[in-house]
């Protein structure tokens, strides 16, 4: 059987016409094996497929008929139609939910993106020495910690009597010093501070190990003409980093709409539901106020979201290399 | 055919498949339709014949799911295992707020013969609880105070609570009320607890332009502990009997009432006046309790769960006092709530479960376990032998505090349990607006009334 297997996988590339046939059953057997490789791909597809299908597009399809219903979870059901999702946009406290989810896009994509292509240009340009290695690791270090530590943290420091604030009085700004993650308007931008911090050592890592596949030629050249280093970042680097933007763009603006972890440690969507983004949202109205059906809705809308934001920026990426 | 129009045609197949696979589901009828409903009320086997239920004599082990951190039901499942040896315990810990979120489909799928419970209206409503008016008779809890279960009947369907069939009974109750730090009271020359509320507030502006903390309360994340002062405010404005028609879901019942608007506005004079702690809103309970015990505030509004902890912690400097009048002379009021437990509907041992929480109400070296390791009074009759505790202690004026809530008839559940979402959806975003300003009192009762109606009407 193994045997046979090899054959017909060798045979896919080897189908030559003018073969020469010695006889009829010849023939006939060749056929077969080129048949074969039909059922024999989905063989080797199929344990992924089915995981795939029972763990994301069997619960999506539920997520789906669920946001149809009126459900609280244990008992009968009622149809609904698209009720769910029309409360969705109409009230006021599910939607601002979804403006809070773009606020925090500057927080967890912009910053770290633009930050981290300074980090990595700097890094670059002391590539051999030791400082490089050091701030390498530093960087990417929240990386790999545990985001509910990393929420932890952060929230001893933004707090009242936290190293922030030491800091703040440290240097005389006593006047600004407050619990950040308190505070109805500075909650939101302090959680996406701690996102910032997180994603950031992923996108420098990305773009240096972009950097190190841009032909050393082109700096040489440029510096001929008399370029400088920033003429160097913006003609030379940035350009040939198109592609991994593109990854380091995408994976944060998901990280940014679909957020829960970091937000339900420090915040749990407070203070007066001030950093309630919509996953934390799906999270409540399904397990406080046994919303299933509300909870679902605001799922597949989330869903569609980033579909939305992601798709375009794929597209974009991929439209300038052509 | 180019593989590109394959794919694509694929796709489309995928796509198709999916929509067809979300029509047919939503053909078969919706969600929770199979499930078998139990609605069998817990029947007292033995009852009929005359004698209560008991754990037997055979080998059996028991299911629990209790609340991490709060060693009291360990301590009394351990000292029943001790007096009872055939009765094994197979317990599972969880925090009460992932316990609130877990109770309706742990009650379905993973019955446990004994569970601390949230808020009971909605899981009546889906049968997921026994029916204990079976064992209320056969053990006789039926001629304990009656203040003392009422909490915990639930009317057919989930509605009203506080009359009804009882689905559970408690491990002891609690007492809430104001605890205050003596030696900061010394200095600000507060000999007495405050007898009236205009005492209370004479002793925050003393404690304020003194440099003190005068409250130190927990108000951050998704636990409003406003609501504590809150609803203290609320009972010293005006009678109990309304605000726990409202916690009970009777028909009609409002908590935007006059009285209560006065408290609010009461509540949102202190926060005007600074006498919270400037980080209310990025305060969790934890950081309230090491704040107290520091000496870094006057006063706390909490429940005599802190007893047996405060008088280790800070041995003869705190006091306790019930929250004072409005006119002096005024009844007492307080929340007061049994630590809730009950039986799944589908629970396999549910005769000796019932057995456990008599046993606990009723056998002396229980109900020491009860005062000692869990501060609060004792579950049972009123005649029940109390266990000795020591005078001056903060657990003492605790437990005295429940003989004038007693007296007084003014034991009240707690606001935040009125509906399973209005705490963490409700009146905690609320009371954390007006912590910043951007709420008044007037406006958040309104505003709750308005979660509450919607949230009761499914």
């Amino acid at each position: 059987m193994a045997r046979s297997l090899t054959d017909a996988a060798v045979d896919m590339y080897q189908t030559r016409p003018e073969r020469p046939r010695s006889a009829r059953g010849r023939r006939a057997a060749g056929r077969a094996r080129l048949r074969a490789p039909a059922w024999v791909g989905w063989l080797f597809v199929a344990p992924a497929l089915l995981a795939y299908g029972l763990f994301v597009l069997w619960p999506l399809v539920l997520t789906v008929q669920y946001s149809l219903y009126r459900w609280n979870g244990i008992g009968a059901s009622t149809w609904v139609g698209l009720d769910n999702y029309s409360k969705v946009f109409t009230d006021p406290e599910l939607s601002a939910t979804i403006v809070h989810a773009f606020e925090l896009i500057v927080f967890f994509s912009a910053i770290p993106v633009l930050l981290g292509l300074a980090i990595a240009a700097t890094i670059r340009r002391i590539a051999t020495t030791r400082l490089a290695l050091a701030a390498r690791t530093v960087v990417f270090l929240p990386q790999v910690i545990p985001l509910v530590a990393a929420g932890i943290a952060w929230s001893w420091m933004l707090a009242s009597d936290g190293a922030v604030n030491q800091l703040l009085s440290a240097v005389g700004l006593d006047g600004v010093t407050r619990a950040w993650l308190g505070d109805l308007s500075t909650a939101l931008p302090a959680v996406g501070v701690i996102g910032a911090w997180v994603l950031l050592g992923l996108c420098t890592l990305l773009l240096l190990s972009g950097m190190s596949k841009i032909d050393a030629a082109l700096y040489e050249a440029a510096r001929l003409d008399g370029a400088g280093p920033i003429r160097e970042f913006v003609s030379i680097t940035v350009p040939s980093l198109r592609q991994e933007i593109g990854v380091c763009v995408t994976v944060t603006v998901i990280a940014a709409l679909a957020s829960f972890d970091v937000i339900y440690v420090s915040t749990q969507g407070g203070p007066g539901n001030a950093t309630m983004v919509p996953g934390l949202e799906i999270f409540y109205q399904a397990f406080s106020e046994r919303e299933v059906g509300v909870a679902s809705a605001l799922a597949v809308v989330l869903m569609a979201l980033v579909l939305a934001c992601v798709l375009p920026i794929q597209w974009l990426t991929r439209r300038r290399e052509a | 055919m180019s593989s590109r129009v394959r794919a694509r045609r694929r796709a489309t197949a995928l796509a198709l498949v999916a929509l067809g696979g979300t029509l047919t589901v939503a053909g078969c009828g919706g969600p929770g339709s199979d499930e078998s409903a139990d609605t069998a009320a817990a029947t007292v086997g033995t009852a009929a014949s005359g004698a209560a239920p008991t754990c037997g004599r055979e080998p059996v082990t028991m299911h629990a799911y209790f609340e991490t951190g709060f060693p009291l039901p360990r301590a009394l499942t351990a000292e029943f295992s001790r007096q009872f040896p055939n009765v094994r315990w197979d317990v599972r810990e969880d925090q009460f707020a992932v316990i609130t979120q877990n109770a309706p489909r742990v009650l379905a799928d993973d019955p446990p013969d004994l569970m601390r419970l949230p808020q009971m209206s909605e899981l009546v409503k889906d049968d997921l609880l026994a029916d204990l008016d079976g064992y209320a008779q056969a053990f006789g809890w039926d001629r304990w105070p009656a203040s003392q279960l009422e909490q915990l009947r639930v009317g057919p369907g989930g509605r009203p609570r506080g009359e009804g069939a009882l689905y559970a009974n408690g491990l002891n109750f609690s007492m809430t009320g104001v605890f205050y730090n003596k030696e900061l009271a010394a200095r600000i020359g507060m000999t007495k607890p405050p007898e009236t509320l205009a005492e209370l507030d004479d002793a925050l502006a003393r404690a304020k332009a003194a440099g003190i903390t005068p409250i130190q309360q927990f108000n951050g994340g998704a636990t409003g502990g406003l609501a504590f002062p809150l609803q203290d405010l609320m009972a010293a404005y005006g009678p109990t009997g309304p605000i726990n028609d409202w916690i009970f879901q009777k028909p009609g019942a409002t908590i935007d009432t006059p009285s209560n608007v006065q408290a609010a506005e009461h509540l949102e004079r202190w926060i005007k006046a600074g006498y919270f702690a400037s980080d209310a809103n990025a305060m969790d309970y934890a950081k309230m309790m090491s704040r107290f015990i520091g000496g870094e505030g006057l006063f706390m509004f909490n429940g005599d769960w802190e007893s047996g902890n405060l008088d280790r912690q800070m041995p003869g400097r705190v006091g306790f006092f019930l929250m004072p009048p409005a006119r002096a002379g005024g009844k007492r009021a307080a929340m007061s709530a049994p630590l809730t437990f009950g039986i799944s509907s589908r629970a396999a041992n549910k005769d000796c479960a019932a057995f456990f929480l008599d046993w606990v109400a009723t056998d002396p070296t229980a109900r020491d376990i009860a005062v000692r390791v869990g501060g609060s009074h004792p579950m049972g009759p009123s005649d029940a032998p109390m266990p000795p505790v020591r005078r001056g202690t903060v657990t003492a004026s605790t437990l005295d505090a429940g003989s004038v809530i007693g007296a007084d008839n003014g034991a009240m559940d707690f606001i935040a349990n009125a509906t399973g979402a209005i705490y963490a959806k409700s009146w905690t975003p609320q009371l954390q607006r007006m912590v910043a300003g951007d709420q008044s009192g007037d406006a958040m009762l309104k505003a709750v009334q308005s979660d509450y109606e919607r949230q009761i009407e499914g």
